[in-house]
């Protein structure tokens, strides 16, 4: 683990944008600390990496990173990294999203970027519920709990962010916890040096309002509960459905290889004879009047 | 009954007499609060509605399109960003002649983000065949929401309606309201019959292709019923006044411009901050009044011209810019005007963007700036010192 303080200076914009707007106890702060932890022990230059969000709480992180940043419309966040990274290909594309952002809103995105296989990094911060705007019920809020548009319990039921992911195509996906803050360095590292679309989910709390509505204590209780729930996926073979019933599983979960989109685009231009400005000079092409005729 | 409620719940009380078949809508600020309290009558058995929060404000405007094909009356809220996200399927609405009711708590765009009021985001949505009304304060945007579909499900007219109240200002603000009991909205408004709706044992297809041989023909008669909804809106606010005896002009309103030489032209709660301002000046001897815009579309040209048909001087106070052009409403006022004898020198300005405030005295000195000579274009309240490039 890289010192606290060279991180704080070298990834943080410490004097111009604190003190942050996350509620104290928030895992936001642990999963921003986890990522740039995760960008030091890579030993990234700050200045090779483009941090893209939307609009959330989670979508905050780029104000306090000192990244290339865009802070962008609600849901985007991925769109957006799109289009940096296939005009910027050589940087290091990370997006930040929340449940709501990413999955609701943003669900689209998402799903074809994953497809597409472009080389980026997802950071989906999963607190099961639209935090910033008073706790409504978000994709990944359970069936039958309680959100400030569901306040008999939610009709709806959440999206499983693994399985999704995997199906729409990306190749690598990883769930990590706020309480293992550690793993989920680890997790975010693996991730950053993936080539191709990769995607690290981060149980967090919502305790100001998921776990008000939901009776799930304090910001304390519930990183708590984490500790006790969470079951990594390599011992999770040993145990019985049983026994893995109301658990969440963390740890590494996919880790295949695809061919990267920005490398295929690549590929295809040299097949096709490469850019204009690699080709021969233009006088080789017929002139204009000589089309005409 | 007189009840101390916040705006938004002024409102969902409003939309909720009306007895919505569906309500969807996706949290933003600052509207969110209005679709939580119909959330919660929805949950709590009080309010007979399928309530859908869904994944965007594009899913929510697509609902309430779907549900008002198949014959509901329905309902959406939003704001800035999310009524732009909206803006593909409001004008498939309007072109379906859909009569469908959004509350846009208005509120300005990015970029830069920015979640407090002005009009920006209403204000794009001018040439999509909605018929747009602007509520001064929490009583008239209670009342605004059954006027909202007794206009648009008019027979003759059949166009969504959206009604806009300031972000934060009203949607916030904790005002006594004088709320519409469910027996009085009853009288007021007849269940929702549409002629035409999606329906198995009668079928009939909406939003075909319309080809150059047909729709040229639409946007005429969208042209038409936006037109002729004028003495509708006119009609349902005399209607309202008689059995509710609240009164909020129709198109417009006018205050104190019997012998006025000048007046301020606004929409929205800035009417309220022009009144206080308007007595103040009076006090003063300045002949000075106000016309509310309460109706921007459809545009009340003649209602405009006759009311500033003894004026010299008009002050046209605007929460959104046409970049590149001007004021969308001073423009309009300008039109209005030019085939009539009687010009009055119309100065215009943009003021509150963003939220920015806008207490008595910056329209005192804008009052006293348009005295001395008319000013056209000018930004409000700017602070030069942040227009200069950091060193």
């Amino acid at each position: 683990m890289a010192v606290a303080s060279t991180i704080i200076y070298d990834y943080l914009r410490g004097k111009k944008k604190f003190p942050h707007v996350w509620c104290p106890g928030c895992g936001i702060g642990i999963t921003m600390g986890a990522l740039l932890r995760a960008f030091a022990d890579l030993e990234i230059d700050k200045n090779d990496v483009v941090m893209v969000s939307g609009i959330g709480c989670t979508g905050r992180m780029p104000v306090y990173c000192d990244f290339h940043t865009l802070h962008t419309t609600h849901g985007r966040a991925i769109a957006f990294a799109t289009g940096a990274k296939i005009a910027k290909p050589n940087m290091k594309v990370i997006a930040v999203c929340g449940d709501g952002d990413g999955l609701a809103i943003g669900g689209n995105h998402f799903i074809h970027a994953a497809r597409r296989n472009i080389d980026m990094t997802v950071v989906l911060v999963n607190n099961k519920i639209y935090g910033m705007t008073g706790g409504q019920y978000s994709p990944t809020t359970p069936h039958t709990k309680l959100g400030s548009t569901a306040p008999h319990g939610n009709v709806e039921h959440p999206f499983d962010v693994y399985e999704l992911t995997k199906g729409a195509g990306a190749t690598y996906f990883a769930r990590g916890t706020v309480y293992h803050a550690t793993l989920l360095q680890s997790l975010m590292k693996k991730a950053l040096s993936k080539k191709g679309f990769s995607v690290v989910e981060v149980m967090s709390n919502c305790h100001t309002l998921y776990g008000r509505l939901n009776r799930e204590g304090s910001a304390v209780k519930m990183i708590e509960w984490m500790k006790e729930n969470a079951v990594n996926i390599k011992a999770a073979s040993r145990k019985t459905p049983e026994e893995l019933e109301g658990k969440v599983l963390i740890g590494e979960m996919l880790d295949i290889e695809r061919p990267e989109y920005c490398e295929q685009y690549e590929a295809l231009i040299d097949q096709l004879g490469g850019r204009p400005k690699d080709k021969p000079e233009a006088e080789e092409s017929p002139e204009p009047e000589e089309i005409k005729k | 009954m007189k009840e101390f409620i916040e705006g938004s719940m002024a409102v969902a009380r409003g939309v909720a007499v009306c007895r919505p078949h569906v309500v969807s809508a996706y949290p933003i600020t600052p509207q969110t609060h209005i679709v939580e309290h119909l959330s919660e009558m929805v949950a709590d058995g009080d309010l007979d509605s399928q309530f859908i929060n869904v994944e965007s404000e594009f899913g929510a405007a697509s609902v309430v399109l779907g549900a008002a094909a198949a014959g509901g009356r329905s309902y959406s809220a939003t704001t800035s960003q999310g009524l732009l996200l909206m803006g593909e399927v409001l004008f498939n609405i309007a072109g379906l002649r859909l009569p469908i009711s959004i509350t846009v708590a208005n509120r300005a765009v990015s970029a830069p983000i920015n979640i407090w009021n002005d009009h920006s985001d209403a204000m794009v949505f001018r040439d999509a065949g909605w018929i747009m009304l602007f509520a001064e304060d929490n009583q008239e945007v209670h009342d605004m929401q059954i006027q909202a579909y007794k206009i648009g499900e008019n027979p003759e007219i059949m166009l969504p309606v959206l009604v806009n109240m300031d972000g934060f200002i009203l949607t916030h603000a904790y005002e006594t309201v004088e709320t519409i009991s469910q027996k009085e909205a009853d009288d007021f408004l007849p269940p929702f019959k549409p002629e035409y709706y999606l329906d198995v044992n009668k079928p009939i297809t909406m939003g075909v292709l319309g080809d150059p041989n047909y729709y040229l023909e639409t946007r005429y008669s969208l042209q038409e019923a936006i037109d002729e909804s004028r003495d509708v809106v006119k009609q349902v606010a005399r209607e309202f006044k008689e059995k509710f005896g609240r009164w909020y002009g129709d198109l417009i309103d006018t205050y104190r411009t019997e012998d006025a030489d000048t007046v301020f032209v606004a929409m929205g709660s800035l009417v309220g901050t022009i009144k206080d301002t308007v007595d103040e000046l009076r006090d003063k001897g300045e002949k000075v009044g106000l016309l509310k815009i309460r109706c921007y579309r459809p545009w009340p040209g003649e209602e405009v011209v006759e009311s500033l048909k003894n004026i010299d001087n008009v002050i046209v106070l605007e929460k959104a810019v046409s970049l590149g052009a001007s004021g969308m409403m001073a423009d309009e006022i300008k039109a209005s005007l030019f085939d009539t004898p009687h010009r009055p020198k119309i100065s215009n300005f943009f003021i509150g963007l963003g939220g920015r405030d806008i207490p008595k005295e910056s329209l005192i000195k804008v009052y006293n700036q348009v005295k001395e000579k008319p000013q056209y274009n000018q930004f409000v309240d700017l602070k030069p010192e942040l227009l200069e490039y950091p060193s």
